[in-house]
């Protein structure tokens, strides 16, 4: 890696070989991200994933070690599985979850019913409660991540894109001024850290750019699980004493389409695999 | 690193803008801050605070443990400090501070201390010294400043110390 040097040891892992061969997504072949080789860095865009020690890199790139397949293969399971008044599963609608493909990079987008932005997690949860009559999944619980890390696995090596356009464009700007506001008693804003510093020691940590836009969710080895994008920016704003939001408020929902859109054209590459 | 005008709106509380005539010599543009809960100080020409904020003396043994510690200063996230090589990970966010003492008086670090934002408005540093002009404090740190008027006194009392290879 040209001009980001890894000075620490990684640490060590106690990673349970999460269910090593029980993948069998369709086409996909349970190895490595084929999909995303080369691709980490893009018109001078990079991701986390360059910033990551080479230990933990490989076991994102490899399907076997990787932990959080663990998690894709919930969602895997949890895809047909009937749930709700309704009498139905994911698959009932949609088929194979291959057919997701494609849904991932171009979230969160403007939705016509709400009048605001909805994510990931937010349609899958109203597809629960609408098509399925279902109760929705609490934000951050296992189910939800798996489901999540699935819809994010059927898309890998496709480049993250969306729209910031249209209807999206005042939540955009949102975003936007969230990201460089700066908040907290030590009265930093994201932008500090990940446009200013970025590629910068701050104590242990390396600092990436930030743009996470197709890595989320993350297995953390800090979190020994998978974690959320907005668990991710909790931890931001609570690491300068700042009152983070809720996972799901429409503020990080804002703030999540302007990180994204920062990462417009890197692979989708979940589940990502960080420090 | 750009360097900015004193930014003004930062002040919520600017008592009075005295301007102090010194025998023939030009002159000194004098800023009174008073924030919450804090002691009132001075800065002089938006790049020092010469006077301390307490009576007694820092102690540059307290000193550098504040300035390695993560809940207190944690300077070393950002600055590397050669004399405190026995504490692991210096960031590299900040200038290197094991020669500060040789460029910097006194009360141009109580300033960097106190409000960086007065010499860099732009600056990733946080103020150590602040109470007003905050965004979103969590409620336990909210009213307080990071650093006690003695920690900081502590602080300078430590980074005078600091002169590269004697
Ligand atoms: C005081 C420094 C600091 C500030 C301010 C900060 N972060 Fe971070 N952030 C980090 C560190 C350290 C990491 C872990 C290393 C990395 O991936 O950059 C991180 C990681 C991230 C990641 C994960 C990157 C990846 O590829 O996995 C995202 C996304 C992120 N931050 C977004 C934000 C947002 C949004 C804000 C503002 C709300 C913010 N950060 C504010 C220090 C900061
Ligand atoms: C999050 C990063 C960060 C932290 C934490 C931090 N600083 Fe800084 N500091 C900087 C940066 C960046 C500069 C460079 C100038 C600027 O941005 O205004 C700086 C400049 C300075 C300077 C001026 C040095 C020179 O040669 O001009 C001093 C002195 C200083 N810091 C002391 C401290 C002390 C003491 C602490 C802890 C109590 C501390 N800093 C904490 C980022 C930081």
């Amino acid at each position: 890696m040209p001009g980001i040097k890894h000075r620490m040891g990684g640490p060590v892992l106690s990673v349970l070989l999460a269910g090593a061969g029980l993948l069998a997504l369709g086409t996909q072949t349970a190895q490595a991200c084929e999909p995303c080789k080369g691709k980490y860095e893009v018109n001078g865009k990079k991701s986390g994933y360059l910033y990551s020690m080479p230990e933990t890199q490989a076991m994102q790139d490899d399907d076997f070690m990787n932990p959080g397949t663990f998690w894709v293969e919930k969602g895997e399971k949890l895809w047909g599985v009937v749930e709700g008044e309704a009498g139905k599963s994911c698959k009932s609608c949609h088929g194979e979850p291959e057919k997701m493909r494609g849904v991932y990079p171009v979230y969160p987008k403007y939705d016509e019913k709400t009048k605001k932005l909805i994510n990931i997690e937010q349609r899958i949860n109203r597809c629960r409660t609408e098509q399925m009559k279902a109760k929705p999944w609490k934000w951050e619980s296992e189910e939800l991540l798996a489901m999540t890390a699935l819809i994010g696995y059927v898309s890998r090596g496709l480049p993250v894109n969306v729209k910031v356009d249209g209807p999206a464009k005042p939540f955009f700007e949102k975003g936007k001024a969230f990201y460089f506001q700066r908040r907290g008693q030590l009265d930093m804003a994201c932008k500090h850290c990940h446009i200013d510093y970025a590629g910068h020691y701050i104590r242990a940590d390396l600092l990436s750019e930030g743009r996470a836009g197709g890595s989320f969710p993350t297995y953390r080895l800090k979190w020994q699980k998978l974690g959320s994008l907005h668990r991710r920016f909790k931890g931001c704003n609570k690491q300068v004493r700042a009152k983070p939001y809720k996972p799901g408020s429409d503020e990080y929902v804002n703030l999540e389409l302007f990180v994204k859109w920062r990462s417009n054209g890197l692979p989708v590459e979940v589940p990502a695999v960080r420090r | 690193m750009q360097r900015k005008r004193i930014r003004k709106a930062g002040f919520v509380s600017v008592i009075a803008m005295a301007f102090a005539f010194t025998a023939g010599a030009q002159a000194a543009d004098v800023k009174k801050v008073h924030e919450k809960g804090l002691k009132p100080y001075e800065i002089v020409d938006g790049i020092s605070i010469p006077k301390p904020l307490t009576d007694k003396p820092g102690d540059p043994k307290r000193g550098a443990k504040i300035v390695v510690k993560r809940k207190k200063g944690n300077c070393l996230a950002c600055h590397k400090i050669d004399q405190l090589s026995d504490f692991p990970f210096h960031g590299n966010i900040g200038p290197e501070l094991t020669d500060v003492a040789s460029h910097m008086k006194d009360g141009e670090m109580r300033l960097r201390l106190v409000n960086p934002k007065v010499v860099n408005e732009d600056t990733i540093m946080p103020a150590f010294y602040r109470t007003e002009g905050l965004h979103r404090v969590m409620k336990k740190f909210q009213g307080k400043p990071v650093l006690t008027e003695q920690e900081i006194e502590d602080v300078i009392a430590f980074l005078k110390t600091l002169k590269a290879s004697q």
